[in-house]
This record gives C-alpha cells, sequence and structure tokens, in this order.
C-alpha cells in the first residue's frame, strides 16, 4: 500500500460519497471502505486493472477520467480523489475543473518534478530524470505534463482554484507545506497532496 | 418426441395487459430451474433469455438434446453457480417452447393462432415472468442477468419493478433498437415472408413450414453475431471439402458451408412466426422513449446494483449503446459498474468461451451475494 493512503483516507470524512479517478487496483478504494466506511466508486482506464477490482467486489467503471468524468452529475460526490495521474493528462486544467465539478472536494497527489534527487539527475546526467516515483524512459513516460508542487500551487491561482490544506511526503512522513516552507518542500517533498475547492 | 412431457409450466391466471391492448389470461409460461431454492429464499437469479433462446439455459436440453445455450456461464461452479444461486429463467411469450405464443392454438377460433397471435413488446415479457416470483415465494431476487434481448429484458425489469432485484446485469444490449438493428431484423422477416410456405402465417393448417426463409433469416442474423476479424480467422477463403473452386453455386466455401448448417439446425427448432414475433419485440423496444427522452428516469427509482458488460468485437450492439445506460445510471447516482470484455467473437462472446468475461461476471456475483445487500 502506497504511504499516502493513509494521509489521503484522513483527510476524508466518515461515510462520505467518494470516487476515485484512477483507482488502479482498487487498494485505496478497499482501504477507504474499511476505514472510513466510505461509499466509494472507482474509474479505472485498464481493463485488466477492473477486473481486480470486480475481484475485490469493488464498483468500477472502465474509462478514461479525461472523458468519462462527463457522465456524472454537479456535486455527485463528497470527495473526487486523483492518485497521481494529473500528469499523464492531456489537459490538466479540464481534469481539475471536473473534479471539482463532480465532487464538493477534491484530493489531488502529485509526484513532484522539483525534488532534489529529480534537480541533480538532470543537472548532473543531462539525462531526463529517472526516479523511484518516475521509473519511466522519456519516449515511454505515460506523464506528459509534469509539475513540481510549487506549480501546483501557482497552477491554483491560474485557474482559481482553493488550496484547503497541503502536505507534504517526505521518508513517509506528512507535513504540512506553507508560505514560507514552500521552497523547502518543493525541495525535498516526494509527493505533493492536496485537499482543494471550488 | 414429447415436448410437453419435459415442460415445466405456469398457467399465469392473472390477467395480463398487453402494449398492444389486449389482455390475455390463463397463458401459460413455460420454465426451467437450475440450483436449489435456499431457506432465506435470497438466491434466486431470473436469467432472461435472448432471441432465439429458451428456457433450457444448462444442461442437456431436453428438446433439442443438445447443449443449453448459457452452458458456458451457467452450472456447477461456474460464474452463475447452480450450488450456490437458483437459477430461474422461462421461455419468453411469443416464443415456442412452450409459452404462450403464435404456435398455441386460439381458445375461440380453435385454429393456430399464427399472425393473428397479439404483437407483445419486452415489456410484456417481463410483465409475463414477474408472476415466477409468487409462484415462488421470493420476495427480492438477488440477480437479474441477461444478454443481448436478455439484457433489454434486465433493463425493462428494473425499470418496471425497481425493488424487486438487489443487482442486475444487463450484457451486451441496449437501451434502444438502433435503425441498424431494425434493418437486420427487417430483412429476416422479409426472408421468412418470402417464403411461399409461409402463407401469410397460416402455414400450420396447411402442414407445411416455411424453412428455406427461416433458415436465410438465420443465415442472416447469424453474421451479425460474429466479427470479421473472428469470422476471417475462423474461414478466411478455405474451401469446403474440395480444392479448388466449382465454378457454380454450390457452397464453395466453408463460411457458406457453415452458415447452411447453421439456418438448417435452426429450423428444426424454431417456429418462424415466433421469429417474428420476438423480432418485432426487440424492435419496438425503446426504453429510452417510454421515458420520455430521459433514460435516467427509467432508473431513478431502484437502488439495484448493476454491472453493466459490453465486448470490443460487438458491432450489432457496440460498446458505446452500453455505455450509454452507464451515463444514464451514473446521472441518477445509481450503484453501476462497468467493463468492456476484450473479445474478437463478437456479438456472441457472451454465448462463448470468453474467460474474461466468465470470470467477470461471477466475480460480480459472488461478490455482491457475499455483501448481503438489503
Amino acid at each position: 500500500m502506497k504511504p499516502e493512503y493513509k494521509i489521503i483516507s484522513n483527510l476524508i470524512e466518515k461515510d462520505a460519497k467518494v470516487l476515485d479517478v484512477g483507482c488502479d487496483d482498487g487498494t485505496l478504494m478497499e482501504f477507504l471502505k474499511k476505514n472510513k466506511n466510505v461509499n466509494i466508486r472507482g474509474i479505472e482506464i485498464s481493463k485488466e486493472k477492473v477486473q481486480t477490482c470486480i475481484a475485490k467486489g469493488l464498483t468500477v467503471i472502465e474509462g478514461n477520467a479525461e472523458f468519462d468524468l462527463k457522465q456524472f452529475p454537479n456535486d455527485s460526490f463528497d470527495y473526487v480523489v486523483l492518485g497521481q495521474t494529473l500528469q499523464a493528462f492531456i489537459n490538466p486544467e479540464i481534469v481539475i475543473k471536473e473534479l471539482l465539478r463532480v465532487g464538493n472536494r477534491a484530493i489531488v497527489t502529485i509526484p513532484n518534478f522539483g525534488h532534489w534527487k529529480v534537480r541533480l539527475n538532470l543537472l548532473f546526467k543531462g539525462t531526463m530524470p529517472i526516479t523511484n516515483s518516475l521509473p519511466h524512459d522519456w519516449y515511454n513516460t505515460p506523464n506528459i505534463h509534469m509539475c513540481t508542487i510549487k506549480d501546483f500551487v501557482g497552477f491554483s491561482k491560474i485557474i482559481n482554484f482553493k488550496i484547503f490544506k497541503s502536505l507534504a511526503l517526505i521518508n513517509e512522513n506528512v507535513s504540512d507545506i506553507n508560505k514560507s516552507n514552500l521552497i523547502f518542500k518543493n525541495l525535498f517533498g516526494e509527493l505533493g497532496i492536496f485537499l482543494i475547492e471550488k | 418426441m414429447n415436448i410437453k412431457q419435459n415442460i415445466k409450466t405456469l398457467i399465469v391466471e392473472k390477467p395480463l395487459k398487453l402494449d398492444c391492448g389486449q389482455t390475455i389470461n390463463n397463458f401459460p409460461l413455460a420454465y426451467e430451474t437450475y440450483g436449489s431454492l435456499n431457506n432465506e429464499k435470497d438466491n434466486a437469479i431470473l436469467v432472461f433469455h435472448a432471441l432465439t433462446g429458451d428456457q433450457f439455459v444448462t444442461g442437456i436440453n431436453p428438446v433439442t438434446k443438445k447443449d443449453g445455450w448459457w452452458s458456458y456461464a451457467v452450472g456447477s461452479g461456474k460464474s452463475i453457480d447452480t450450488d450456490k444461486y437458483f437459477v430461474i429463467c422461462a421461455n419468453v411469450i411469443g416464443g415456442c417452447m412452450g409459452s404462450f405464443g403464435p404456435s398455441h392454438e386460439n381458445p375461440k377460433t380453435k385454429k393456430i393462432y399464427g399472425t393473428n397471435f397479439p404483437v407483445i413488446t419486452i415489456n410484456d415479457m417481463v410483465n409475463a415472468q414477474i408472476n415466477l416470483l409468487d409462484f415462488f415465494g421470493i420476495k427480492k431476487l438477488f440477480s437479474v442477468v441477461g444478454g443481448s434481448m436478455g439484457g433489454m429484458q434486465v433493463l425493462q425489469f428494473i425499470s418496471n419493478y425497481p425493488d424487486k432485484a438487489k443487482t442486475a446485469i444487463p450484457i451486451a444490449c441496449t437501451s434502444s433498437h438502433s435503425a441498424q438493428n431494425i434493418a437486420f431484423n427487417e430483412l429476416g422477416r422479409q426472408a421468412i415472408a418470402a417464403d411461399h410456405n409461409w402463407s401469410d402465417g397460416d402455414y400450420n393448417s396447411k402442414n407445411v413450414v416455411p424453412d428455406k426463409g427461416l433458415a436465410v433469416a438465420r443465415m442472416a442474423a447469424h453474421i451479425t453475431y460474429l466479427s470479421k476479424k473472428g469470422l476471417q480467422e475462423k474461414f478466411g477463403r478455405k474451401l469446403q471439402e474440395r480444392d479448388d473452386l466449382k465454378f457454380g453455386f454450390d457452397a464453395d466455401f466453408q463460411i457458406e458451408s457453415y452458415l447452411r448448417y447453421q439456418g438448417s439446425v435452426f429450423v428444426d427448432r424454431f417456429d418462424a412466426n415466433s421469429y417474428l414475433y420476438i423480432t418485432r419485440a426487440m424492435d419496438y423496444f425503446d426504453l429510452v422513449k417510454q421515458f420520455n427522452g430521459n433514460l435516467s428516469n427509467a432508473f431513478k427509482n431502484t437502488k439495484a446494483k448493476f454491472f453493466i458488460i459490453s465486448f470490443t468485437s460487438d458491432w450489432l450492439y457496440p460498446t458505446q449503446e452500453n455505455k450509454d445506460i452507464v451515463i444514464a445510471l451514473n446521472a441518477v447516482g445509481a450503484n453501476v459498474g462497468f467493463v468492456e470484455i476484450e473479445s474478437d467473437k463478437g456479438h456472441d462472446s457472451f454465448l462463448l468461451n470468453v474467460p474474461d468475461f466468465l470470470k467477470a461476471l461471477k466475480n460480480f456475483l459472488d461478490k455482491s451475494y457475499a455483501e448481503k445487500l438489503s
């Protein structure tokens, strides 16, 4: 189980209605069901992973978040979770807006491209960075819109959404991100976790 | 062969008002069951058959002596596990395996109905079958399941009886028959009507059958159940028991021979007028129109958990049409899962050995049953 799952769970109220966008094999869905008794649905693009979810008794729709969120009416969910996939979308702006349309709140996690290892990798090797959280080569990566924690904070101002809570994950420890430590968290945070609102 | 001996029949006494305006009562509904109903009566699954199916879902069909049409999916230890669930399937009204249909005698005229049989709809079929619940003392089914026309019945069932099933599995179907669907059905009907023996539906009194026309109808329909890729891989341009073309109109190609065979075996087990009536019921099916253009309203009162399944190579009821049902369900916040199964076996995939499909069906049912849904 990914270390951020516990953090995501802490951000979600009990009995809430939740949509997990890009729910993968349903590990987070199961965890949230057990911990928070949530009413949870998932969307997943991979047929194989949808099958895994069905085998776990989870309600999952095979689909692409970029096109298939359209089908949900406004405010269908209390929370919409988007785990480490924002960077893989053709149009992240539309995706964020869709998340906040179908959900009252969204939890978005992003692998931080501003992490010092990524920066050093590019600086010294001169090639596209490959790290534990970014294991792909430049030519086969699904990640076409990488961003940093700082970028995401800036994005909130550009496309106008509120960041209700922002957290950084450093060596499996979680800490708050605020204005004064943003530069530091952007250098050491492996993952940014954001609770956002319209 | 005495067909009646092998057929269980419920005589439905309650009047049923058909969509065409006529009312029927005391009509036979032929059914079969598999497995056993538990004491809580919470393990019943109502399976709906497709156009040419019947109540003999699995095992050896006692009338045709062939495997039941859903033998891959239903049986001991299978996706719809008869060790666990009580499976009920009825022959649709309008059919020809014992349920009230055009080959029955009109008690008033003492003649076979033929085309004087009332036109029936998917709605009528479902309203006839609901009587089975009372008959077995089942308050709520664990599931309603069906592919193709069976899937249409699932949708109609939930819409008519939103609290009578805990789960619903419409497979490879649509909420509204498309122009292409109607076109292929019309082709089949015209093939039957063009057979001289059909005699405007009155062939029974003349002791003949429009077997040529019915066979052509089946051949045309059979093509729509397969995919181009599947056909190409199985038959390609392979020749039938010959080394070269014969420069004539015999079945030179294996695909020709295969289709002729499919047509010929079909006429032995199916009534031509039933084929007309059932295809008509499918063509009339338009759940979107029934709910004034908003399919979501068909499902707004149900708490049933849906699982919708489509197949990549099904061009008769393509994925998008199945997805439209998912979208309508999501619009009213229904509990719905969806998967498109990769298969090159076309629309027929749901009847065949497609492991990913059979696995998904089993997992959904077994996990949902363990959840003890209310």
